[in-house]
């Protein structure tokens, strides 16, 4: 067989660090990616990656705790064996990057330091200032371009993938892809792809992520096969500044570094905040979780600023969901850690957050769902066979998916600072997982007759003029602003099905006019009016898989909140009647797991993608109730934990009837 | 705030056409910047004068200014599109907002530029740290907190082009790798391992288009969006040159 050759598709951390370590193993790789890889979305990531370090463990902190703290943060959402290998990588991961001479802050020994992030008790994220994921990017292109010159990378920045190519068994066989400045379609033969095209907010019209995450790249591989799962669970973040093109992130690393959350509890106060004494301040994480206080998982924190906008009026500008982000009580050596942060607030409101308090908004900013992959687990680790062909590959064989463009690693719900490590960890692990796959073919790329490469160009191709070509009405950006719209005001932080039906209607019109676009730019060079509105077509598609994800999963699991199914708290004051209630409540908690704790599969079909549903693995931590700042959640824990140990957990309360 | 704003845009169909300005008419909005108008554009390529166009080409991509992508002139000043607000560009010059493309890179459309030549010099310059491999060979090196703060500045660079647009010295035609390149050949000769490269990075500095090509305007420093000390940087590799000269030319 000729020399073997990867198609990896995105050029963010994950895409990097598959590359990096493929070209390390001998492996050449052709790097496809819509903008040079050094301006890739994973350099929005601020705040830090998760570890387990030398300082935590003296606290009592292990592998094992850090895996826990996923899985429940995700609300047991995870099947376990790849997240239980995950967590076990996190230290090689920090060391690696921190030999690559990423420049993580330091302790005055020199040891890398480290802060609290959402969501744990311990400090587990290693941090490289406010812009941690900008640094660790660039260790990573830098290793790629050192392999760039050894010949065994070749970058095409640039080019967007088109879709995979299939040979007549279903084997993934290479891809297509366009120039963006010469418009140039051709076929790019690959042994193996790995897509690592990241997430999908711009299906929200504004979120956190950057303008290339369109989720083209997702809509396209979802259309050739690969089933997508999870849509629904969209994570957003509690805290961003709102703007007119994009909404940007405010790290959790403000919290992490000692910044309070609070409104004034006279709603909308004019006075100046500084001004409004502490006794007139409401500070209602710090009241509502005095475990987490402002450090509650983001879902948490997402929904207790609706609450206290929406339900309590509180909001700090009247009709948003605005609360203050307070650092002004922080000393200069901490702003000075988070300057990064501070000086993007700075310039884009004009505002000094070391003297004024923010004000922020909570924004759409990471997908959990994505394709569908595979895994085998390693029963004596209880994590994953190292080397698997399995692990990380999609429905189409041969095509392997990683990064956030996976469904695997945050469940329902993703703490703040395991997205670095997922999107690493997936990298780094995939390359042997993707070697044992082509030693195993019969024939490569290399042996596939030209027609197979030609016809999917020419198909392609003939998209790209019946697009150009499209004589409407329709302006595809109006389309966009409605999409975006109708998905952030009914699919994103609390959910009603009356809702999320009128959104799936609204998308069923909006997919009906996107037929009938016409666009400004016809030309056959740079257009990126032709690129968005073709990427708009998938957004289309996936927003179909999230509203529906959302329309049937009734329950509350981690960032899918829906009121109407939420099971009430006990509340109960005499010893006997809160007993019962909390039985009550864990009958119902084990009846919702047994239908609902699964992995929503949708399959695309022209008339509408088909949902299913799939068990969750969760043989090594048994589900429990997520309970931060749950009342009466010691009487429901001690419930549960007498189920656990008598084994009827896993019972719904049905079977008792 | 205004309630309409005008925007000249320079625009060009392609790396070989001839170059024309069009002007169009924004309504403001609270907040907005520059990719935010151009944005409106796209959605509307409508000009002042009532002609239909086509949107205007640009890069751009985070919009929190951390990736590099949307740098271009605007009002003749090269920065991030992004951060650049139109109300403070108003109040300066209220008339119209111009854009452009930056002026030292061969231009793709509009406002889209081609700056390989940016990341070109990175591998000359051999911008990373030369590990063995990837296995697990425990942590890297003792790093001290002065050191750390010393260089974790020189990392922020996102590779943006605005150091060299302003730099006389680089231009299509010299060979200069620019304060960029420079500033991240200081950077890795700094760490620990890095400099164990380092005289590979600093033949090149001592050769055609390195240190020496440095005019010492010190434009650079004034426009990076990131507030690198690049002149510092120019200056230390300028002393490293210097010394690696010399002990070049006793080792002949």
């Amino acid at each position: 067989m000729a020399k073997q050759n990867v198609v990896v598709v995105g050029g963010g951390l994950a895409g990097l660090a598959a590359t990096m370590r493929l070209a390390e193993a001998g492996v050449h790789v052709d790097l496809i990616s819509m903008v040079p890889v050094k301006r890739s979305h994973s350099v929005c990531a601020q705040g830090g990656i998760n570890s387990v370090n030398a300082a935590t463990r003296e606290l009592g902190d292990s592998e094992h705790l850090h895996f826990d703290d996923t899985v429940y943060g995700g609300d047991f959402l995870q099947n376990q064996p790849p997240v239980k290998e995950m967590c076990d990588w996190g230290p090689r991961i920090i060391d690696l990057m921190d030999r690559l001479g990423v420049a993580f802050n330091r302790t005055s020994e020199g040891n890398r330091d480290q802060r609290r992030f959402g969501g744990t008790l311990f400090k587990r994220t290693a941090f490289a200032g406010a812009t941690t994921g900008q640094q660790l990017l660039y260790a990573l292109d830098e290793q790629c371009r050192r392999w760039e010159g050894d010949g065994l990378v070749d970058k095409f920045e640039y080019w967007e993938f088109l879709g995979p190519i299939l040979d007549e068994s279903g084997v993934c066989k290479g891809i297509v892809a366009q120039d963006m400045f010469q418009m140039t379609i051709r076929a790019f033969p690959a042994d193996a792809v790995v897509m690592a095209h990241g997430g999908c907010g711009l299906v929200f019209g504004r979120s956190t992520m950057s303008m290339i995450c369109t989720g083209g790249a997702a809509g396209r591989c979802f259309k050739a096969g690969a089933r997508y799962a999870n849509g629904e669970f969209i994570q957003v973040h509690p805290t961003a500044i709102p703007g007119t093109d994009k909404l940007r992130l405010m790290s959790e690393s403000a919290r992490g570094e000692g910044g309070r959350v609070w409104v004034p509890r006279k709603p909308q106060d004019t006075r100046d905040p500084l001004s409004i004494p502490a006794s007139e301040r409401y500070y209602f994480l710090e009241e509502r979780y005095p475990e987490y206080g402002n450090l509650v998982p983001r879902d948490i924190a997402t929904r207790e600023i609706f609450d206290i906008c929406v339900n309590h009026k509180l909001s700090v500008e009247e009709g948003q969901l605005c609360v203050y982000l307070d650092l002004t009580e922080l000393n200069a050596a901490t702003h000075k850690k988070l300057d990064g942060i501070l000086e993007i607030y700075e310039k884009f409101q004009a505002v000094d957050p070391r003297v004024t308090p923010m004000k922020i908004f909570p924004a759409v900013h990471y997908t959990m769902g994505g394709l569908w992959v595979d895994y085998e687990k390693d029963a004596k680790t209880e994590g994953l066979v190292y080397g698997s062909p399995r692990n990380q590959q999609s429905d189409i064989p041969g095509m392997y998916i990683i990064g956030e463009a996976d469904y695997q690693y945050h469940g329902g719900n993703r703490l703040g600072a395991n997205s670095l490590l997922s999107c690493i960890f997936t990298g780094m692990f995939v390359a042997p997982c993707v070697e044992n796959y082509m030693k195993s073919l019969q024939a490569g790329a290399a042996d596939q007759p030209a027609s197979l490469y030609d016809a999917e160009v020419g198909k392609h191709q003939q998209q790209f003029d019946d697009l150009i070509r499209n004589a409407g009405d329709e302006n595809p950006y109006t389309i966009h602003a409605e999409l975006g719209d109708t998905m952030t005001r009914n699919v994103t932080v609390v959910r009603y099905n009356k809702n999320i039906d009128e959104s799936l209607a609204k998308i069923d019109e909006l997919a009906d006019r996107y037929k009938r676009i016409s666009l400004s730019d016809k030309g056959n060079w740079t257009n990126q009016n032709l690129s968005f509105s073709r990427a708009l077509g998938d957004m289309l598609e996936l927003a179909k898989v999230i509203a529906m994800g959302a329309r049937n999963r009734d329950e509350c699991r981690g960032a899918h909140y829906k009121p109407d199914f939420d099971i009430p708290a006990p509340s109960a004051d005499d010893a006997s009647t809160l007993r019962k209630q909390a039985e009550a409540w864990c009958d119902r908690f084990a009846e919702k797991n047994s239908k609902f704790l699964k992995t929503t599969v949708a399959v695309y079909k022209p008339e509408g993608p088909e949902l299913s549903y799939e068990d969750v693995e969760t043989s090594t931590i048994p589900t429990r109730p997520r309970t931060y700042g749950l009342k009466g959640a010691e009487i429901i824990e001690e419930v549960w934990r007498a189920r656990i140990a008598s084994g009827t957990d896993k019972k719904p309360a049905a079977a008792k009837v | 705030m205004s309630k309409k704003f005008k925007v000249a845009i320079k625009r060009q169909d392609d790396p070989n056409g001839a170059s024309r300005w069009e002007r169009f008419e924004i309504e403001n909005e609270k907040g907005m910047n520059i990719t935010t108008a151009l944005q409106r554009i796209a959605a509307s390529p409508v000009t002042i004068d009532g002609k239909q166009s086509t949107p205007v080409a640009y890069d751009a991509c985070c919009l929190e200014e951390v990736c590099g992508a949307c740098s271009m002139l605007v009002n003749g000043s090269v920065r991030q599109a992004c951060t650049a607000l139109a109300n403070t560009l108003l109040e300066n010059k209220p008339d119209e907002i111009t854009l452009e493309p930056m002026s030292k890179f061969p231009v793709v459309r509009d406002l889209v530029v081609d700056r390989s030549k940016m990341f070109n010099s990175l591998s000359r310059v051999h911008a990373w740290v030369p590990v063995d491999g990837y296995s697990d060979r425990g942590a890297g090196p003792r790093i001290s907190q002065h050191q750390q703060e010393d260089s974790y500045p020189l990392t922020t660079c996102m590779t943006c082009g605005c150091c060299v647009e302003s730099c006389p010295q680089f231009h299509p035609e010299s060979d200069f790798i620019g304060p960029a390149a420079i500033s991240q050949a200081v950077l890795f000769n700094e760490h620990p391992i890095g400099s164990f490269e380092a005289d590979k990075r600093l033949e090149i500095l001592t050769g055609n288009g390195g240190i020496a090509d440095c005019g010492n305007a010190q434009n650079c420093v004034k426009v990076c969006p990131k507030n690198i000390p690049l002149t510092r940087s120019i200056a230390k590799a300028g002393r490293s040159a210097t010394v690696f000269a010399i002990k070049q030319f006793f080792e002949k």
